[in-house]
């Protein structure tokens, strides 16, 4: 079949060191993966282009990049899964939210230096047994997933939020922080959950699922993030504006079925937060006059009370 | 066409003109709404109240659920959180039935059980796929020739895609593009249209949630945007809500309008702009309404 790659290339060495795309005409098979495709290139069209790749078979992670925009190994990616339908070109792009070293080819220092961050070794208490550390196969199941992941960066590369913030400790190292707090082994589960209470840590992701959605090793590090902010509430981290946040949520559906929106940010932020509570004026005022305040006296739905039952009764199973 | 009606809890605080153009809009399409049914539905948590407790946002919306099928109806929302935390919710009950039967033990008290039979809708897909192009078309009195939108679909009308049927249903996938078309305007794609819109984070770290709207606004503006079109009431709150701040941060004018899903369908149903409140937006819609010679 005839396809269309549109690559996007950058050479820091060439005497106009700007990005563009570069179109490659192939002929390729049905079965044939971007990754092959790129290899075909290099090897027979365009010995420039550079691009890293090694196993071809999704387990050592180093060809990750953006296909038609989303991040994925391009050694797991059929060309006819991601052939626009109108005959355009495939476009194929280094992974994002790190810093171009030339073509696909990125640098993962950051990638490393926020993975390092979380101290992804285990680091138990107590004296050293004689022989092996045993951990009981129930404690050890959940954590199948996350020990899946090969470090390929997609989940990075589609962040949201380390499109905005560099501080952000981002879905990997998260996720991998996850695979030391959640192993029974580990003796340091309280200075981690403080750390990743802090600025950077869990509360920053929006929990917009990019990177749930473009795992190729099914991870789900948004859903660890999840777990992560419940540990750090339960081990008694409540003076964050994320906490707050998540508690007055709960309070609000528990004592009256549904969102008090009017309430919310004012307990997200804390009441005494002058600064804060300034800062919501102009707001305030804006969305008075447009009329979108909402009720002022945020009434109870029809039998809250069995909403209520409810609460009580999943709480108390925790 | 009859659906037990899920407003969502924005529709009917922050957000009151997405409720007004969704009333006025279904009447028009025949889409008729049963909006007793779930009246005493709690919120569906919204992926905060799971940060605490996932079981217990799974009872709630099993909860939902099953005054759903007590109405025998079909279940629309206009939130897509709420269509996401639904979506996966659902997901969740019915992969395991051991999970959903002790589920169920808690509801049982109230008469309830939920066998498993929903799906939940979002108002955008029931346009593209219940009612139809055709038929959808066919009602258009007002063609918004030339006007220049911009999709935002957000977060959890596109992911997981898994829990959200795109398989089974590809056009899922364009089905905001497929209604700008419809309506006679022209699609203004850009990267952002499938990113967060900064909203979950706004209480927690302000800075990255308006950096968020300065980025997606501004590139859709300069790409030749007149509006923004979204079908979620979360991202219309920070969109709009907090595009001055994000003017102010990225020091430019952006002056986006963001329009409700069913206030852009109002605009082709001939619905007075004033019906669906239009002008109860902080980014004003008026210039708006001006170039498409309907009186706000």
């Amino acid at each position: 079949m005839q396809v269309k790659i549109n690559v996007r290339r950058y050479d820091p060495e060439s005497t106009d060191a700007v990005a563009h795309f570069q179109e490659y005409q192939m002929d390729m098979d049905d079965a044939s993966t971007i990754l092959d495709a790129l290899i075909q290139i290099r090897e027979d069209v365009d010995g420039t282009l550079s691009l890293r790749c090694s196993c071809r078979s999704a387990i050592c992670g180093s060809c990750a990049m953006r296909v038609n925009g989303e991040a994925g190994l391009a050694c797991n990616t059929k060309i006819i899964d991601v052939l626009p339908k109108d005959g355009s070109a495939i476009t194929v792009e280094p992974v994002g939210n790190l810093p171009v070293i030339k073509d696909l080819v990125v640098d993962f220092q950051p990638f490393w230096k926020n993975v390092k961050a979380v101290e992804p070794w285990l680091q138990p208490e107590g004296e050293e047994p004689e022989t092996e550390y045993l951990a009981p196969d129930e404690d050890m199941l959940h954590l199948a997933g996350v020990v899946s992941c090969i470090l390929c960066g997609a989940c990075v590369s589609d962040c949201t939020v380390m499109e905005v913030d560099e501080n952000f400790l981002g879905p990997a190292a998260l996720a991998k922080s996850y695979r030391f707090v959640g192993d029974p082994r580990d003796g340091s589960g309280e200075k981690r959950l403080h750390d990743l209470n802090q600025s950077g840590g869990v509360w920053d992701c929006t929990r917009c699922m990019k990177c749930v959605e473009v795992c190729p090793k099914g991870v789900a590090p948004m859903d660890r993030i999840m777990v992560l902010r419940e540990k750090v509430m339960e081990s008694g981290h409540t003076n964050t504006n994320g906490a707050r946040h998540a508690n007055a949520f709960v309070e609000s559906v528990k004592h009256t079925g549904w969102l008090d929106e009017l309430r919310l940010p004012i307990k997200s932020f804390g009441i005494f937060n002058i600064k804060a509570m300034i800062g919501l004026i102009p707001l305030a005022i804006r969305s008075q006059r447009a009329g979108k305040v909402p009720p002022i006296i945020h009434k109870k739905l029809p039998g809250s009370e069995n909403i209520k039952r409810i609460f009580d009764k999943v709480e108390g199973k925790k | 066409m009859k659906y037990a009606f899920y407003p969502g809890c924005v529709s009917r605080g922050a957000c009151p003109e997405l409720y007004s153009a969704t009333i006025e809009v279904c009447q028009i399409l025949g889409i008729e709404l049963d909006e007793d049914a779930l009246k005493g539905a709690s919120c569906t948590g919204a992926g905060v109240l799971q940060e605490k407790n996932e079981r217990l946002g799974d009872t709630l919306n099993a909860r939902t659920f099953a005054m759903v099928e007590k109405s025998g109806l079909p279940l629309m929302t206009i939130c897509s959180t709420c269509q996401g935390v639904m979506a996966q919710a659902n997901q969740r009950l019915l992969k395991d039935p051991e999970y959903l039967a002790s589920i169920n033990e808690d509801l049982r008290e109230e008469g309830l059980e939920y066998k498993g039979t929903v799906e939940p809708k979002h108002l955008l897909w029931i346009i593209t796929e219940d009612l139809g192009m055709d038929i959808f078309e066919s009602k258009i009195v007002r063609k918004l020739d030339g006007l220049k939108l911009a999709p935002f679909y957000g977060c959890y009308i596109v992911r997981p895609s898994e829990a959200l049927g795109f398989k089974e249903n590809p056009d899922r996938k364009q089905a905001l593009e497929l209604v700008i078309e419809a309506v006679g305007g022209e699609v203004v794609d850009f990267p952002g249209k499938t990113l967060c819109c900064g909203f979950p984070i706004l209480t927690i770290n302000p800075e990255n949630s308006v950096k968020m709207v300065a980025n997606h606004t501004s590139d859709a503006k300069d790409r030749g945007a007149d509006a923004m079109v979204t079908p979620c009431p979360l991202c219309h709150l920070n969109l709009d809500g907090y595009q001055p701040n994000a003017s102010s941060m990225a020091k430019r004018e952006i002056d986006l309008p963001i329009i409700h899903l069913p206030q852009l369908v109002g605009l082709a149903l001939g619905i007075e702009p004033g019906k669906m409140r239009l002008n109860k937006h902080i980014v004003s819609t008026k210039k708006l309404l001006t170039e498409l010679a309907v009186s706000p």
